[in-house]
C-alpha cells in the first residue's frame, strides 16, 4: 500500500516569531546559553559603568565644577567651558557666528552631494564650488561690514572642514587627471604616472606633508611658495588623487571596451567621451570606494596637528594643557571622538546604504 | 612632409618627448633652486653627517644607543623601532581582528551586536585620537611608589609596564630569533619539505631544547635566571621597562587596526560560497572541519590583498609615534633634520626607508599569494 498524503497532513511551515527567534540566537545550545550569560554580564557590567561615567554619575555644569574629579563621572563641565575653543580655534570671539554658518554651509554642500539628484559631471562640481566659496567668504572676510580674519586664525572644527573640503576640491579632478595618465596610450606618460602614484601611495601621509612642509621652501622658488596651510594642503591633495586615481582606474576598467570604442566612432570628441560617456560610469561604479576614500580623508585631516595647525585635534588638546582643565584629559578625548564619530559614521553609513541599493540593481 | 608630422608613431613620440622635457626642466629647475639654497644656508650637502655622532639620545631604542653614536646607528635603531612596533601591530591587530570576525559572524546575537559596536567605534575615530588617548591614559596611572602590580612581580605605572623578564646578552637574542624564525620558515615550507606530524614536533622540541640552553649558558655568571622589577627609590630596578609611548602607540593602532581586519576577514569568511560549506556538510565533514578544510582555506584566498594593503597601511600609521613622543623611524628623522639641518638627505632617507619597507611587505605578501592561489585560474 502506498502512503497517501491527505491534506490536513500539510502544516504550514513552521513560523518563527522574533521571540522564538530572539530566545534561540541567545539560548540555542547549551554552549550558546553559556556564552551568552558570561559574555552578558560582562557586556553589562561594561555599559552600566560606561553609562554611569557618562551620563548618570558626570558633572554637566561649569557652576558645579568644584565637584570635577571627586565623584566617579565624567566633567562635562570642561565642553560647557572650552567648547567654543574647540570648535573654533583662535577664531575672533565676536566673529564666531560666521564660522559657524560657514561650517553649516559645508556641510551641508557634503550633504547635498550625496543626493543622487546632484551627480552629474556638471552639477557636482559648481555645487561643491559654491559651498566652498560660501565658507571661504563668510570665514575670510574683508568685504562689506565683515572684517578680515585670515587663515592663521582659523581653527577648530572649520579648520578641519576646510581642509577636507580643499584636499577633496584640489584631490578630485588631480585624481581623474592621474587616471587618465595612468591608463594613456603613450607608454612614457603611463608608466611613469604608475611609477609615482606607487611611490605616493607607500609613503606615509605624515611624512608627505611633513616633506611638503619643510622641502619645499628650498626647492622652490621663493615667488613660487605660498603659505605653510597651503602646500601642506596641496601635498594632501596629491595624496587623496594617487588613491583616488587607482579607484578611478578600477571603475574605467569595469567598463566595457566597446563603449569607448563606440563613442569613438559616432565622432565624439575624445574630452566628451571621457566626460560624458566613461567618467560618469566610472564614478558610479566606484561610488562605495570613493565615500570610503573620503571617510579617511577626513579622518585623517587630524594628521595635520603634528605639522602645527590648529584644527580641531590640537585645539582640543590645547584645553587639556592648560592646567585648569587638564585632569579632564579623557572628557575631551571622548568629545573629540564624538564629533569625528558624527561626521565618519554618517559618511560610512550613507556609503553602505549606496553600496545595498547599488547591488540591487537600481545603479 | 605633412605626412611625416600626421604619422601617429612621430605624434606620439613627439608628445611624449615633450613631457619627458618639461620633467627634466622642472627636476632641474628644483635641484637648482635647492643647491642656491643650501649654499646660502652653509650646510655641507652629502651624506657625510652620517658618521657624525649625534649629540643626542634616544628615549627608546631595540639596539643600545648613546648620545655619541652616530647618525647612521640612530637612525637605523629608529626603523628597528618602527620595524618593532610595527610588527607587533600587525600581529595584535590580527588576532583581535581575528576574533572580532568571527564574533560578526557567531549566531549569537549578543557576540554580533558587540563585534558590531566595536567595529563601529574604533573604525569611526581617528588612529591619531586614539593613539594619543591611550598615551594620555598611561600616563596617568599612579606613580611608581603607587603603582598597580601583579603579584608584586609586574608593576603598571605611568612610567610604563615593568615585567619580569629572562636575563639574556644581546647574543642570546639574535640566536633565538635566528632559531625562531627557522622554526617559522619550517612550518609555513611543510608541505614542500614533506615533514610529517612527527618532524613537526621535533622541531618544536628543537627549539625549546636550543632556548633552554641559550638561557642558561649565555648569561654572564652570578647574575638570576629572571630579573625581578624592584621598586628603588622613584623608579624600578630590573625586569623590562615598556615605555608608555611604545604602548600607547601599540596599544592605540592594534585597536584600529583590529576594526578593519576584522572586516576584511569577516569579508573573506562570507565570501565563500555556501554551496561549497554544505557540499562539505553532506560529504559529512563535521563543522569544525568544514571550518578548518573549506571555509579558512578558500577565505584566506579571498581576503589577502586586501589584507596586505591594510597591513602596510598599518606599518605607515607607525609614524604617528612622533605625536606621542616614541622614536620610530619618522621622529628619528625629524630630530634629525632638526639638529643638523640636512633636510634633503634626511627626507630621502625617510622616503627610500619606507620604499624598501612597503615594497618588501607587499612583495612578501604577493609571494604568500601567488604560493596559495588555486592553480589553473589566473
Amino acid at each position: 500500500m502506498t502512503d497517501v498524503v491527505t491534506p490536513s497532513e500539510h502544516l504550514p511551515p513552521p513560523q518563527n516569531t522574533w521571540g522564538e527567534w530572539i530566545w534561540k540566537s541567545f539560548f540555542g545550545s547549551v554552549s550558546n546559553t553559556l556564552f551568552t550569560l558570561a559574555f552578558g554580564a560582562f557586556v553589562v557590567w561594561v555599559l552600566s559603568s560606561v553609562a554611569g561615567w557618562m551620563v548618570l554619575d558626570a558633572v554637566w555644569r561649569v557652576e558645579d565644577r568644584d565637584l570635577c574629579g571627586h565623584g566617579a563621572g565624567a566633567c562635562w563641565a570642561v565642553i560647557e567651558d572650552r567648547w567654543r575653543l574647540i570648535f573654533f580655534g583662535l577664531y575672533p570671539y565676536e566673529e564666531q557666528w560666521r564660522s559657524s554658518i560657514a561650517c553649516l554651509a559645508l556641510a551641508l554642500t557634503i550633504v547635498l552631494s550625496c543626493v543622487p539628484k546632484f551627480w552629474s559631471v556638471r552639477r557636482l562640481p559648481v555645487l561643491w564650488l559654491a559651498g566652498f566659496s560660501v565658507f571661504v567668504a563668510l570665514m575670510r572676510g574683508g568685504f562689506a561690514e565683515l572684517t578680515l580674519v585670515t587663515t592663521e586664525q582659523w581653527g577648530g572644527l572649520s579648520l578641519t572642514l576646510f581642509i577636507f573640503a580643499s584636499v577633496f576640491l584640489i584631490g578630485m579632478p588631480l585624481a581623474v587627471v592621474f587616471a587618465l595618465a595612468r591608463r594613456s596610450s603613450f607608454p612614457v606618460i603611463a608608466k611613469g604616472m604608475g611609477v609615482f602614484i606607487d611611490v605616493v601611495r607607500s609613503l606615509p601621509l605624515l611624512a608627505i606633508l611633513f616633506s611638503a612642509a619643510v622641502v619645499i621652501p628650498i626647492l622652490v622658488p621663493d615667488w613660487l611658495q605660498s603659505s605653510k596651510l597651503a602646500r601642506v594642503i596641496v601635498a594632501f591633495a596629491v595624496f587623496f588623487a594617487a588613491y583616488q586615481a587607482e579607484i578611478i582606474r578600477a571603475g574605467l576598467q569595469s567598463l566595457s571596451e566597446g563603449q569607448e570604442e563606440a563613442a569613438l566612432s559616432l565622432g565624439m570628441p575624445y574630452w566628451s567621451v571621457i566626460l560624458d560617456i566613461l567618467m560618469p560610469q566610472a564614478f558610479r561604479n566606484t561610488l562605495p570606494s570613493t565615500i570610503n576614500q573620503a571617510v579617511i580623508t577626513f579622518k585623517e585631516t587630524s594628521i595635520v596637528t603634528v605639522i602645527g595647525f590648529f584644527e580641531i585635534m590640537a585645539s582640543g588638546r590645547a584645553v587639556i594643557g592648560t592646567d585648569e582643565w587638564g585632569a579632564q584629559f579623557v572628557e575631551i578625548y571622548v568629545f573629540l571622538g564624538l564629533v569625528y564619530f558624527v561626521f565618519v559614521f554618517g559618511l560610512s553609513r550613507y556609503g553602505a546604504w549606496l553600496e545595498k541599493r547599488m547591488r540591487v540593481g537600481h545603479g | 612632409m605633412s605626412a611625416l608630422l600626421r604619422s601617429k608613431r612621430i605624434q606620439s613620440m613627439a608628445i611624449q618627448g615633450g613631457f619627458v622635457a618639461i620633467f627634466v626642466a622642472i627636476i632641474a629647475s628644483l635641484v637648482f633652486t635647492g643647491a642656491r639654497n643650501i649654499e646660502a644656508q652653509g650646510i655641507a650637502s652629502g651624506f657625510g653627517f652620517l658618521e657624525r655622532s649625534t649629540g643626542w639620545p634616544l628615549a627608546f631604542s631595540v639596539i643600545e644607543t648613546t648620545p655619541r653614536s652616530t647618525y647612521s646607528e640612530v637612525l637605523l635603531a629608529g626603523l628597528l623601532n618602527t620595524l618593532l612596533v610595527g610588527g607587533l601591530t600587525l600581529v595584535f591587530a590580527t588576532i583581535l581582528g581575528l576574533c572580532i570576525a568571527f564574533m560578526r559572524i557567531s549566531n549569537n546575537l549578543l557576540a554580533r551586536l558587540t563585534g558590531t559596536a566595536y567595529v563601529e567605534i574604533f573604525r569611526n575615530v581617528p588612529a591619531i585620537l586614539q593613539v594619543v588617548f591611550w598615551y594620555a591614559v598611561l600616563t596617568h596611572l599612579p606613580r611608581p611608589r603607587g603603582a598597580y602590580s601583579v603579584g608584586e612581580v609586574a608593576f603598571f605605572s605611568n612610567r610604563g609596564f615593568v615585567l619580569p623578564a629572562p636575563v639574556l646578552s644581546g647574543l642570546d637574542a639574535i640566536i633565538l630569533a635566528l632559531g625562531f624564525l627557522a622554526l617559522i620558515g619550517a612550518f609555513v615550507f611543510a608541505s614542500r619539505l614533506q615533514l610529517t606530524a612527527r618532524a613537526k614536533l621535533g622541531a618544536i622540541g628543537a627549539f625549546v631544547v636550543l632556548a633552554v640552553v641559550v638561557w642558561l649558558t649565555g648569561r654572564a655568571p652570578d647574575t638570576p635566571l629572571i630579573s625581578v622589577p624592584e621598586l628603588a627609590g622613584l623608579r624600578f630596578v630590573g625586569g623590562v621597562t615598556i615605555p608608555p609611548e611604545f604602548l600607547g602607540l601599540l596599544i592605540g593602532l592594534s585597536f584600529f587596526g583590529a576594526a578593519y581586519v576584522g572586516e576584511i576577514i569577516r569579508g573573506g569568511l562570507l565570501s565563500v560560497d555556501t554551496g561549497k560549506l554544505e557540499a562539505g556538510a553532506s560529504l559529512g565533514l563535521s563543522p569544525w572541519q568544514i571550518n578548518r578544510l573549506i571555509r579558512i582555506p578558500l577565505a584566506f584566498r579571498a581576503m589577502l590583498p586586501a589584507l596586505s594593503n591594510q597591513y602596510i597601511w598599518l606599518m605607515k600609521a607607525t609614524t604617528l609615534g612622533l605625536v606621542i613622543g616614541f622614536s620610530d623611524f619618522f621622529a628619528v628623522i625629524s630630530t634629525s633634520i632638526n639638529q643638523s639641518g640636512q633636510t634633503l638627505e634626511l627626507i630621502a632617507l625617510l622616503m627610500g626607508g619606507f620604499l624598501i619597507l612597503n615594497y618588501a611587505l607587499g612583495t612578501g605578501m604577493n609571494a604568500i599569494n601567488q604560493r596559495l592561489k588555486i592553480k589553473g585560474r589566473s
